[in-house]
């Protein structure tokens, strides 16, 4: 029992790294470039939703709304004053200025609401007891694995449908061959943004509905641990964010139950180099052949 | 080269706001005292000495709530003792650590160059390692309020604590637990990447097993920003623990009296002064810390009019924010320095490495004591460590309740 | 006049070898006349030492991600190894090596051997992955070495050296000192780094990574960043030459790492952690990839930066870390703006150029 208490655990943490690594993902798989500041946006979007439901008493789910169009717009300033200057540059100089971005969100956030941490009301509460209250699933769980799948549904759906997903490919594929064909390449990376500034505030709704404290700093270690799943999984691959980000996470609690607790990150990184040797592109990534 | 000019044009930028910086920073200490020129040592016409406190601590980051409580709850102190107007006046400049020692060192000689003549901080027990090393060697008389581990004090003459050791809140837990047979059964919890976290566990670890105490389960975590204690709940639970005592910090124990009490796991929990400031915390479910017992020195609802006046002033610098031991430690801190200052003769004519010497003659004397929100009768012994009584408090209805 | 000659057959490369030692040398020298005059600052002193360790950090990192052209998130795990190292090194020969500059030098010898090892035992595997894989990987080898000596517990007594994962573990002898304690990290450590220490360790770091990027081996590895696949099709053993790159860039981190933790009487781990990493490539990335001097200019100023008097003044320090962080932005934006670019391409040609007509002229 103890067993499935730990796999259920697992699912839990790892249901949050998921929702955040399908953020990370998307953007890299379309614009090619790790967004250091995701982890960020996500702590501004529980903030904007505490807020909403706590100081305005909004409903739930107007809170939740209300972080999407907030993080969106965040998401798309973000992007059009600090990403797109820089779209013929290195992409370690738009990584770097991520980071500086990731630093710009977590001191404005400690000016603005304060350092003190905060308790997020979790938009859901309570859980499902089974096998006489043996095991219990809480219904965040469940809202987020779920949330997970429709989320990767309506990614896949959109991104291999319609005219903006067909942009979004192309532009992933080669920018420069894109916008010969047509293809305004800077608005259809804008839009890769905003979508996935709006699956940051949703992500972070739902880890601090698991996980309640709120500070300026809640995103930054979610936000590397997604990133680790995401590259799991293999980054760029949808539903490779999803596997990897459940795996990481049951990998984490299996290290904390079964080997030791005070050595559990460095299980879980192990485990993630034996994973990349074997397979170097990740558990779902597609292997491209370089050309000379 | 494209590169390197745009280097230099940054440097050009960052030596102009070198000069704004400079206009701005002569605009006066903190707390808008304006004798900064005269600040020095030197008693000014009307006899008035000018005492100037530098302090550290973490303001940015993921302690900086903690830095940001000492902070203020010295501030209070500071205010308040200028506004008596008495001969000795104070001025106040708090430096950020980042919770990084490297800072707190850097933050240390900016204090340095501002003329400091005693340094209150740091604030977290691993940057007031490496400071406490600095002043010692420089000699200036130093006072935490909150790092309690002993490597802060030890062979350091000048280092004194306001808050109680880890050893010492380790073996008094112990004590209490055992003498009240709170539990049968304990189960620990800790942060192993954090210093005070497992200076208290291995203390308790330690004495428990001198007095009979049988620990069944010793869980770790590695650093406060983590977020899922289910496994180290479930090996407590499944070891049969009665009492689980928390020695770390406010922030992660809400989690875990969360994660408990969603998997039906209701056993004592039983905190250290770390746990103090979880009623504190915005939003937070006090229902979840019903019974929830902590050594705190310090409780906000206290009705004695010094801790209404302080919580009363600490709310106004801090925006409606209730203050916790740690603002309360810091508070103390500067009433404790006022007092042994006002034992000391000739002040106007100390640099700081007289004032030093004077100050530790002054906390260790036989007949120094200070009262305080966190104590009363508190007294230094020579190797800096505090002597004040322990309390503990058990959380009824939301409330402190002292047993 | 051969000796003009010779000069001026020097290689461009050359030449800009000297120019980045003179700069080192010249700034050493200036301070030095400052510090004699006591012209500078507290905060500024204390800042010289994690200075010189910041540059050769950056210096050695832009040898893998400018030169090699692999990005590498785990530096800072090399700086663990070899700060721990050298101190555990330090205080076991206490009282066997009684001159501290031999001791800081063995310290660092043995800094740098250990960063060495790290990165051999990194390298080797990682170095099979590509881009953003490998950087993942380099990141997690960084969390795991933070991660395992966080939990060590490390003493030496008449018997030699102990370890141990728990406090309790770790008996000694009577005589006997626990060197590094878990979480709690090195406490109690002699300082024993200079800043000559510092400017010496500059200028090897400097010898070493010109000199490696200016021979056959450096043409290497400059191949193997410009197109892996071209290289290794002209017989350029791929392995060797990433490997080594890798290892010096370890090595040189070890040895500011030894420098670094003997410059403080306590370290802890958890200095050494990502964000760290992230420190030392945001140095390299503002320099300019592959430019030494570029990574020197960068990591003096920005770590500075934050501790600058002005920074500290009390109408900006609540600001501090924030407009850290705009700078960071601002600069990184301003620098590849392709107009301010150009205008300063045009403005460099023009002064190059007019100074080969004066030199022309001269002649």
């Amino acid at each position: 029992m103890s067993f499935l208490n730990n796999v259920i655990t697992g699912i839990s943490l790892g249901s949050i790294y998921a929702i955040i690594a399908l953020g990370y993902t998307m953007v890299y798989g379309i614009a090619k470039m790790l967004n250091f500041a995701h982890g960020d946006v996500i702590m501004v979007g529980a903030y904007v939703c505490f807020f909403a439901t706590g100081s305005f008493g909004l409903h739930p789910v107007a809170g939740v709304l209300l972080a999407m169009v907030v993080c969106t717009i965040l998401g798309m300033v973000i992007e059009g004053l600090a990403y797109k200057p820089l779209r013929q540059a290195p992409s370690l100089a738009v990584l770097i200025t991520a980071i500086g971005v990731s630093w710009f969100l977590q001191n404005s956030a400690q000016l603005l609401w304060g350092a003190a941490p905060k308790v997020f009301t979790p938009v859901v509460s309570g859980g499902l007891s089974i096998f006489g209250g043996q095991l219990n699933i809480s219904y965040v769980t469940i809202l987020t694995v779920a949330s997970c799948l429709v989320i990767m549904a309506v990614l896949s759906a959109f991104i291999g449908k319609g005219k903006m997903g067909k942009a979004m490919r192309a532009c992933s594929e080669d920018k420069g061959a894109a916008q010969l064909m047509g293809i305004n390449v800077n608005s259809t990376i804008s839009m890769t943004f905003a979508i996935g500034s709006a699956l940051a505030a949703i992500a972070g709704v739902l880890m601090c509905s698991a996980y309640p404290t709120l500070m300026p700093t809640t995103g930054s270690l979610p936000g590397i641990k997604a990133f680790t799943a995401a590259v799991f999984g293999g980054i760029g691959s949808v539903p490779g964010a999803f596997v990897g980000g459940l795996l990481l996470g049951i990998i984490e609690i299996f290290a904390k139950a079964y080997i030791s607790t005070d050595l559990s990150d460095a299980i879980v990184f192990l485990a993630l180099i034996i994973v990349l040797l074997v397979k170097p592109s990740g558990l779902l990534g597609k292997y491209v052949p370089e050309k000379v | 080269m494209k590169k390197f000019i745009a280097m230099l044009m940054a440097a050009a930028m960052m030596m102009a706001m070198v000069a704004c910086g400079n206009t701005a920073s002569n605009n006066g200490g903190n707390n808008g005292s304006n004798n900064s020129g005269s600040a020095d040592e030197g008693g000014s016409t009307d006899g008035t000495v000018v005492i100037r406190i530098g302090g550290i601590g973490p303001l940015t980051g993921g302690n900086a709530v903690y830095g940001v409580a000492t902070q203020l709850g010295a501030q209070v102190a500071v205010d308040e003792i200028n506004a008596l107007g008495g001969p000795i006046q104070f001025e106040y400049n708090f430096q950020d650590d980042t919770g990084v020692a490297e800072t707190a060192v850097s933050a240390y000689n900016t204090l340095k160059d501002w003329e400091a003549d005693i340094i209150y901080g740091c604030t977290t027990t691993a940057p007031c390692v490496t400071v406490a090393a600095e002043t010692f060697a420089d000699r200036y008389f130093q006072l935490t309020p909150s790092a309690s581990s002993t490597d802060v004090t030890e062979g350091k003459d000048n280092v004194f604590q306001m808050c109680f050791t880890d050893p010492n809140q380790g073996v008094t837990a112990a004590d209490y637990i055992s003498a009240n047979s709170l539990g049968t059964k304990i189960g620990v919890i800790y942060n192993n990447g954090d210093a005070y976290s497992t200076g208290i566990a291995e203390a308790f670890i330690a004495h428990a097993a001198e007095i009979g105490l049988e620990v069944v389960a010793t869980e770790t975590y590695p650093s406060d920003s983590n977020t899922d204690y289910n496994v180290q709940l479930n090996a407590c639970k499944d070891a049969g623990a009665d009492l689980v005592f928390l020695p770390i910090y406010y922030t992660p124990a809400s989690l875990i009296l969360a994660q408990a009490s969603a998997m039906g796991y209701a056993p004592t929990f039983f905190g250290a002064d770390g746990m103090d400031g979880i009623l504190t915390m915005e939003g937070f479910d006090a229902s979840l810390a019903e019974g929830l017992m902590l050594m705190t020195p310090f409780n906000a609802d206290a009705t004695d009019d010094a801790t209404v006046n302080f919580v009363e002033s600490y709310k106004k610098l801090s925006g409606d924010v209730i203050p916790n031991q740690f603002a309360a430690d810091g508070y103390d801190c500067i009433y404790a320095i006022y007092a042994a200052l006002q034992n000391i003769d000739g002040l106007a004519d100390m640099d700081h490495e007289a004032l030093c010497e004077a100050l530790i003659a002054a906390f260790t004397a036989e007949d120094f004591s200070v009262d305080g929100l966190t104590g009363s009768g508190m007294s230094w012994s020579t190797n800096g460590e505090i002597s004040k009584d322990p309390v503990v408090v058990v959380i009824q209805d939301g409330a402190y309740v002292t047993m | 006049m051969t000796a003009m000659k010779q000069a001026r057959r020097l290689r461009k490369a050359t030449v800009n070898s000297f120019i980045n030692y003179a700069i080192v040398i010249v700034a050493f020298i200036i301070l030095q006349i400052l510090l004699g005059q006591d012209m500078i600052s507290n905060s500024i002193q204390s800042m010289l030492v994690p200075v010189c360790c910041y540059i050769v950090m950056a210096v050695s990192l832009n040898l893998t991600v400018g030169i090699l052209g692999e990005l590498s998130l785990g530096h800072a795990g090399f700086m663990s190894l070899g700060a721990f190292s050298g101190i555990i090194v330090s205080t076991a020969l206490k009282d066997v090596v009684e001159a501290e500059p031999l001791r800081l030098l063995l310290a660092m010898l043995v800094g740098a051997v250990m960063g060495g090892i790290g990165g051999v035992i990194v390298g080797l595997p990682v170095l099979r992955l590509r881009g953003d894989y490998l950087a993942i990987v380099t990141l997690a080898f960084g969390e795991i070495i933070k991660n395992v000596i966080m939990v060590l517990y490390v003493g030496i007594d008449g018997d030699g050296l102990h370890m141990a994962t728990k406090e309790a573990n770790l008996t000694l002898a009577e005589d006997g000192i626990a060197i590094i304690k878990g979480p709690m990290g090195a406490v109690g450590v002699t300082k024993i780094a200079s800043f000559t220490a510092g400017f010496i360790l500059i200028l090897v770091t400097l010898f070493v990574v010109q000199n490696l990027v200016d021979s056959r081996a450096g043409r290497a590895i400059l191949s193997l960043r410009d197109n892996r696949i071209a290289a290794e099709s002209c017989g350029i053993n791929v392995t060797k030459y990433k490997l080594m790159a890798f290892v010096v860039s370890a090595v040189l981190a070890g040895a500011a790492g030894a420098l670094y933790g003997l410059n403080y009487s306590s370290t802890v781990a958890s200095k050494f952690d990502f964000n760290t990493s992230i420190l030392v490539l945001v140095y390299v990335v503002l320099g300019g990839l592959g430019s030494i001097r570029g990574s020197i200019i960068a990591a003096a100023i920005l770590t500075m930066l934050p501790e600058m008097s002005f920074m500290r003044s009390s109408s900006l320090k609540d600001y501090r870390m924030l407009l850290y962080a705009v700078i960071l932005i601002l600069v990184m934006l301003a620098s590849n703006n392709p107009v301010l670019r150009n205008a300063f391409g045009s403005v460099s040609k023009k002064f190059k150029s007019s100074k080969k007509q004066e030199g022309g002229a001269a002649q």
